[in-house]
């Protein structure tokens, strides 16, 4: 496979582009992996991925029921920050924004990771002493994080409404420089791409349809509806239906899945830089490198599969945002649609063993999974590799349901994403 | 100006001209011309350059669909941009110009692109801009992007929303929908026609037909008349249905007022958002033409077939004089026709079929046009704008054919838009080369060409039987509707040949994704960017996965479509939002007396949806003095405090203290009456949700206090438990919180306030003491006093009806005045509770804090249950490292501490033991006071710790009992 | 957007109403006997149905009463609403 870079484009261009070669190639299953990971979403091409190239494990197989990056990886308005207030979370999330700094060049494939900074805007007095303690903590957890006042805030986003006057007045807010936003195809691709020259199978068009158990009861394969596949480990990684395949497998997940809202306008000249999140209104904002708003608001209220658009949460959402910023009124939204994201109590990832021997899993994100792939891909290849829970995955198991450790960002910093 | 407009007809008022700019020249037109058809009767050919390579663009389409022509209409807070010219109705005065080029869409920069075409093919920023980073190039592909630059001041203008309901929505008012709404305006049922158009009838404004005996556009127009007419029914035109949502809801963008980028011209809204519920739904929209695929199918002069007889008929503006005709299928043989008609000459109708029917051909072949069979256009001349084509014939023979105009025909899509929203599966039907609409999955049908039904007879009595229509249904003539097809994809030769015109994606982009394994439809249209830009693919679509579907070899049906989205049109914000801005988006609620809060020189904040004094800073006087002196007159005098927000809830009912006790983690069951306790409520995971004082009124009857932001969402939970788990208890949950005003007087005068305004009961410590409640009437209002204090001071809680808080207020100031009351806003009132080390929820506690943590442990019912009780004993919840709760003393100075400061032993390296969660200034001791979360903390009085984060980094702080104490240390307590 | 057919009050937006989640869950008891896993599935594991869900639903801008649903989550479809304490509707055939 040719490596990309600009002098190869260069080359390409003057054959008329046909020297290109498939992203990635698409074989037929073989009958037996040393890993089957369920899933071609971000989390599991970068499980597969760091498989093979931290763990040596080539001999493993991404199964797909639809097409690579078709749930919420193609779906999620594009955010990545690590400004956690647990410092569980903020330490998961930071190495993964670590691995998002260098993924463009270690993929050979531009994810246009763009470190744009991250507002979170406070509306009041309160708001302001959430936010920062949060920055606090997310400051010792070595994540930057910093209050920002309202004159800065001005500044990097004038459309915003920041009278006294204003339904949401802006009381300051907190700011992650090394937060952003990256091409969510892209992350995707990239890691089939690489995944697929490690040797790893990507298999589309590929539905799990059961698991199969040894006498001892441990998965030892999976059943697909392009028959039976024998693995060593299996790895889900199924964002939305977490559930359903852990009823395939035989068992519960604290996990409820809900339709994610989200829009884009269309295309305008550049009119903000960062990227916006309302701690009053839930809305968050960005503008792509086409030009789009790319917006998102929170969840229907009600578990949902339907990948459908909702003219309440429309309502709701854009409605914040023409209050927010004025001058939206006249922009236009070219698109809504939805993605299914898992939602568990306390609002934080679940995270290796399930109960099931040889299944593992990589669930629960909620709406904000998009920045964690390059982490959840890492920690999930290491514990089907080693058998063992790497050390930021550990908080994070099943067992915390149980025990109580829960880990809830909702309740400590007021944001669940 | 060329003399583009025909001598006569057309839909325009040629009595009453326009005057409009377009790219800073002057031109003009008529009422009823849109910006695209004023412009293509002036000649105009080069509109817009295109997103990627900014290649000229000119008009490709006469509707929605239109792809290249978007312009910015309007200057300043009023501009608007990315608008279609096809669907921006002409106005006096209007200014307009294309979007996304420099200087002019005729000499623009940008097109240097176009020179590095090769080197942009598509997905080329994947493998490029990684070295030496991103960061480097993003800022000018940013610039580079983007269309239309929008205005950054606030829109001026109003939206609203209405609701409606209806029994039969029909969508589109061609013949279709026409005859659909007619039958069941006939039959009286509430019925809403909805039009995007200005005018009633689609396609029947320009086809020729005769209906009932009458042109069509005449039938069409008395059709929608006597629609409206029915008394239950609604004719709305410029309303496009834009969403089909869940359970027959869609949404309609209704423009009301205001051409674009003007002034809207009376009070009406800009823009409505009807949110309409039928119980059935008629789909009668119509289809989109498509475009054929073939090198330099951009060139400004290259039509949709049906857009050159379209802006003919109806706006009598001729595409052009020397025209070729481009087609696979029947149906552009009509606007050969049209062209003739109006006098244009057409050099050569080109059709990819071998052997179309022969009647086509022989009624053009009489007309005199040259009909050249199993052809195709292999290339177009003409800078800017077409000169010529050169066509290949069957033989493989070049020619080359001079023609300012070529309308082209690849076949039509029915506009399946709303019927793929509304959950229905599309199938592919072979014959017409088209997605039409499968089973549907509402109640909706879909009728006429939005069906995939072409003949004018057809569509009119599906219509009329879909709405219900009795006997023969509108008669039309049916003279040779069927048409025919031979899909041509791709014309095989080389060349930029545009699939999707906007974002310039071509046949060769769709070649190199299939080679690079982008094969599925979905990944075809996120690497390539196809169907993605502002036009929603409506052009380019299937001729994109039929490309994608021979390149793969699959059947055109298994590479299928992507999801059609809402809306089907862009739709405003503002309209999106409706009426709800500032306060209609979420109401403030204001105190009953928060008139009196006013004069008295309030300043307001929102604490939990409710706007509340903050302070009353007198002349000159800063908010942080105002505090100091408000909390110092309630510590040495007496203060008055709107409590009114706090949460009271009657609960009633023989089993009224049964169910109080499993909802409390304390008991009440053993309240006596007449007297107040305090009580917390946990939720299941045993994290405190509320707090608050009750008071027994009665035996089975107590009134419950919740915190301010707890008032809605404690008694809707009351409600959840009686009604879900418990619905055999006796018991009914009443919340009437806004029902009472609450003013509480508290300071050592206190109690002669209260006897000055007048009461009529003994208040004496002895009589009415500490945690009591008596009903009385204070200064003749009848009133409820509660002895509780959240100050340390003597305090009456006085609740009075809500209507007579102003009353109250006037009373006990006047009765107070010569005691120093002072009205004491909420920050005051949060510095003496500060003092006092009282908790307040939310600030002290987050959503994770347990009994136990803040100091509580030993007050909870051991030996019963309680919602959360079992949750409290999960091994996480005994851990003795928790979070507790305790005071915190600066030990370095008097500046208090931070809120939110994280605070660490000097002797750990790293990590937070805790943070501060309360802290002001006491205005009794004259340093800072502050609450904290401290691991442990209640093992650790006395020691120091560090405050490690914030402004108050490197201090250094003693770790307390909550609240502090005077100087010989005995509490505040008054 | 969802029109519910509140049992009470007839079919309304679901605006008006309010999803509680899971109906038919049986809290545990007594407190004292039931283990940290026990109470764990009861406070936080769901069936997720893709299909059939049984869930309760408050109108909370109307009558302010919860009732059962019985919804399909894949299409939103409604295909029964009955009233709390009341069995589960057989749905055979229908899911």
């Amino acid at each position: 496979m040719e490596r990309y870079s600009a002098w190869r484009l260069f080359r390409e261009a003057l054959n008329g582009h046909r020297g290109w070669t498939p992203a990635w190639r698409s074989p037929s299953p073989k009958r037996r992996y040393d890993a089957v990971i369920i899933g071609g979403g971000g989390h599991g091409l970068a499980t597969a991925y760091y498989l093979a190239k931290n763990h040596g494990m080539t001999n493993v197989a991404v199964v797909e029921r639809g097409w690579l990056g078709g749930g919420n990886t193609g779906r999620n308005t594009t955010i990545v920050r690590s400004n956690y207030y647990h410092r569980e979370s903020a330490r998961l999330y930071d190495f993964s924004v670590r691995l998002y700094e260098s993924l463009s060049r270690e993929l050979n494939y531009n994810v246009m990771f763009s470190q744009r900074g991250v507002i979170t805007l406070a509306h009041s007095r309160h708001d302001l002493e959430v936010v920062a303690r949060w920055a606090g903590a997310a400051q010792l957890h070595g994540v930057d994080a910093e209050m920002v006042s309202v004159d800065e805030i001005k500044r990097r986003i004038p459309l915003l409404d920041t009278s006294p006057s204003a339904r949401f007045p802006v009381w300051g807010g907190l700011m992650q420089r090394r937060g952003g936003t990256a091409r969510h195809d892209a992350v995707a691709w990239g890691y089939a791409r690489a995944a697929s020259r490690l040797g790893v199978d990507i298999i589309q068009n590929c539905e799990v349809t059961g698991f199969s158990r040894n006498e001892r009861g441990r998965v030892v394969g999976v059943e697909t509806s392009l028959g039976p596949i024998a693995a060593g480990v299996v790895g889900l990684a199924v964002a939305g239906h977490s559930t359903v395949l852990a009823d395939l497998a035989g068992f519960r997940l604290p996990v409820t899945s809900y339709a994610l809202q989200a829009f884009v306008s269309e295309p305008l000249k550049p009119v903000m830089d960062t990227v916006m999140l309302s701690l009053a209104t839930g809305a968050y904002i960005s503008q792509s490198d086409k030009g789009g708003l790319v917006i998102g608001g929170g969840l229907d209220l009600y578990p949902s599969y339907a990948q459908r658009g909702n003219l309440p949460t429309a309502q709701r959402v854009i409605g914040a945002l023409a209050d927010q910023m004025p001058a939206l009124g006249r922009v236009r939204l070219l698109r809504q649609w939805a993605g299914i994201v898992d939602v568990v109590p306390d609002s934080s990832p679940i995270l290796g063993e399930t109960p099931v021997e040889g299944l593992f899993i990589n669930c629960g994100w909620g709406t904000g999974g998009f920045k964690a792939i390059p982490a959840g891909g890492t920690l999930l290849a290491h514990h089907l590799a080693t058998g063992e829970p790497h050390p930021l995955a550990e908080p994070f198991g099943l067992r915390r349901f149980a025990t109580g450790a829960l880990i809830d960002e909702a309740a400590a910093s007021g944001i669940a994403h | 100006m060329s003399g583009r407009r025909l001598p006569g007809g057309g839909r325009i008022d040629r009595n009453r001209p326009l005057n409009f700019t377009f790219e800073g020249r002057p031109y003009r037109g008529y009422v009823g011309d849109t910006l695209a058809s004023a412009l293509l009767a002036a000649g105009v050919r080069v509109v817009g350059r295109s997103f990627k390579y900014h290649r000229p663009r000119g008009l490709l389409a006469a509707g929605v669909e239109e792809a290249n022509a978007l312009v910015q209409v309007g200057e300043g807070a009023r501009a608007e941009v990315n608008l279609r010219a096809t669907e921006v109705e002409l106005h006096e005065g209007l200014t307009a110009r294309a979007v996304n080029c420099w200087p002019s869409a005729r000499f623009d920069v940008g097109a240097v692109n176009n020179l590095f075409g090769r080197l942009l093919p598509a997905g080329f920023y994947y493998k490029t801009f990684m070295w030496p980073d991103w960061r480097w190039f993003e800022p000018v592909i940013r610039r580079a992007a983007g269309l239309g630059r929008p205005s950054i001041l606030p829109d001026p203008d109003r939206y609203e929303t209405r609701h409606a309901h209806c029994d039969l929505l029909v969508v589109g008012s061609g013949p279709a929908g026409l005859a659909a709404a007619l039958a069941a305006s006939r039959r009286g049922e509430r019925v809403m026609l909805v039009e995007q158009d200005p005018l009633p009838g689609g396609s029947l404004l320009w086809r020729p037909a005769q209906i009932d005996g009458r042109s069509g556009s005449d039938w069409a127009e008395r059709a929608a008349a006597e629609i409206a007419a029915a008394p239950d029914a609604l004719v709305l035109t410029r309303t496009t249905a834009i969403g089909y949502f869940d359970h027959n809801a869609l949404a309609l963008l209704e423009r009301v007022a205001g051409a674009a980028g003007s002034p809207g011209p009376d009070h009406r809204p800009r823009q409505r958002l009807w949110s309409v519920r039928a119980r059935r739904v008629v789909l009668a929209a119509g289809a989109l033409e498509r475009p054929l695929v073939f090198p330099g199918n951009d060139r400004p002069g290259v039509m949709l077939a049906s857009a050159v007889s379209e802006y003919a008929a109806r706006w009598a503006a001729r595409a052009g004089d020397e025209a070729v005709v481009f087609t696979n299928n029947d149906s552009a043989y009509a606007a050969a026709h049209a062209l003739l008609d109006t006098g244009g000459r057409v050099a050569a109708v080109v059709d990819s079929r071998p052997a179309p029917p022969a009647r086509r051909t022989a009624s053009l072949q009489a007309r005199g046009v040259r009909t050249l069979l199993g052809a195709s256009i292999v290339a177009t001349h003409g800078r800017p704008a077409l000169t010529g084509v050169t066509i290949r014939d069957a033989e493989g023979h070049d020619h080359r054919v001079a023609a300012d105009v070529l309308a082209m025909s690849g076949g039509w899509n029915p506009t399946v838009h709303l019927f793929s929203q509304s959950g229905g599966a599309l199938v592919w039907d072979g014959e017409q080369a088209l997605f039409r609409p499968g089973r549907s999955a509402q109640a909706e049908v879909s009728v006429g060409a939005a069906a995939g039904e072409f003949g004018l007879s057809t569509a009119i009595e599906q219509g009329w039987r879909a709405g219900g229509g009795e006997g023969a249904p509108p008669l039309a003539d049916a003279a040779d509707e069927r048409w025919t097809i031979g899909p041509l994809w791709r014309v095989p030769a080389r060349g930029k040949a545009f699939v999707d015109f906007q974002n310039d994606v071509t046949a060769d982009d769709i070649a190199l994704s299939a080679r690079e394994n982008f094969v599925s439809v979905e990944h075809l249209k996120r690497y390539t960017t196809l169907g993605m830009a502002a036009d929603q693919g409506k052009t380019s679509n299937v001729n994109a996965l039929a490309i994608m579907a021979e390149l793969t070899g699959r059947p055109i049906a298994d590479v299928g479509t992507t999801r059609f989205r809402p809306p089907f049109t862009p739709a405003t914000f503002g309209a999106i939002g409706g009426r709800a801005r500032g306060e209609l988006f979420q109401p403030l609620r204001r105190l009953p007396a928060h008139d009196r809060h006013v004069q008295a020189g309030a300043a307001f904040e929102e604490y939990g949806g409710w706007l509340r004094p903050a302070h009353y800073p007198g002349a000159g006087e800063s908010a942080h003095a105002a505090e100091q002196r408000e909390a110092l007159a309630v510590r040495r005098a007496v203060g008055l405090f709107d409590g009114s927000p706090l949460g009271k809830i009657d609960v009633v009912g023989a089993d009224a203290a049964e169910f109080l006790d499993r909802i409390y983690a304390n008991t009440l069951s053993t309240l006596k009456v007449g007297r107040a306790r305090y009580g917390l409520m946990l939720n299941e995971q045993g994290a405190v949700i509320d707090d608050g004082v009750t008071v027994r009124l009665a035996a089975d009857h107590f009134l419950v206090g919740t915190t301010g932001g707890g008032a809605d969402r404690i008694a809707a939970w009351l409600e959840e438990w009686l009604q879900c788990e418990w619905p055999d208890l006796d018991v009914l949950v009443a919340p009437v919180t806004t029902a009472w005003a609450v003013l509480t007087l508290s300071g050592p005068k206190a109690r002669d306030v209260l006897d000055a305004a007048g009461v009529d009961m003994a208040i004496g410590e002895e009589d009415f003491p500490h945690m009591t409640f008596r009903e009385c009437r204070v200064a003749g209002v009848p009133a409820r006093i509660s002895r509780v204090s959240f100050t340390g001071e003597v305090s009456f809680e006085v609740s009075v009806a809500a209507d007579r808080a102003c009353e109250l207020w006037d009373r006990l100031r006047l009765a107070g005045a010569p005691f120093g009351l002072a009205p004491v806003g909420i920050e005051a009132w949060m510095l003496l509770r500060m003092e006092m080390g009282y908790l307040h929820l939310g600030a002290d506690t987050d959503g994770a804090t347990t009994p136990d943590d803040i100091g509580w442990g030993r007050v909870l019912k051991r030996r019963r249950d309680f919602v959360g009780r079992r949750s409290l004993t999960r091994p996480e919840l005994l851990r003795k490292d928790r979070l507790q709760f305790v005071g915190v003393e600066a030990v370095d100075s008097t500046v208090p501490v931070p809120v939110g400061s994280h605070l660490r032993s000097p002797g750990l390296p790293s990590g937070s033991e805790g943070y501060v969660t309360s802290s002001g200034l006491s205005p009794t001791l004259g340093r800072g006071v502050a609450l904290a979360m401290v691991r442990a903390g209640r093992s650790r009085y006395g020691e120091e710790l560090l405050v490690i984060t914030g402004e108050g980094r490197g201090r250094r702080v003693r770790v307390t009992v909550p609240g502090v104490r005077g100087p010989g240390g005995e509490p505040l307590d008054g | 957007m969802l029109l519910i057919p509140c049992p009470w009050c007839g079919p309304r937006d679901e605006i008006e109403f309010r999803c509680g989640g899971q109906s038919h869950i049986q809290r545990p008891e007594p407190f004292d006997a039931v283990s940290d896993e026990a109470w764990a599935d009861y406070l936080f594991t769901r069936i997720n149905p893709k299909g059939v869900s049984y869930e309760r639903w408050l109108h909370v801008f109307g009558c302010r009463q919860w009732f059962n649903v019985a919804r399909d989550t894949r299409t939103h479809e409604i295909h029964a609403v009955y009233r709390m304490g009341e069995p589960k509707p057989d749905l055979r055939g229908v899911e």
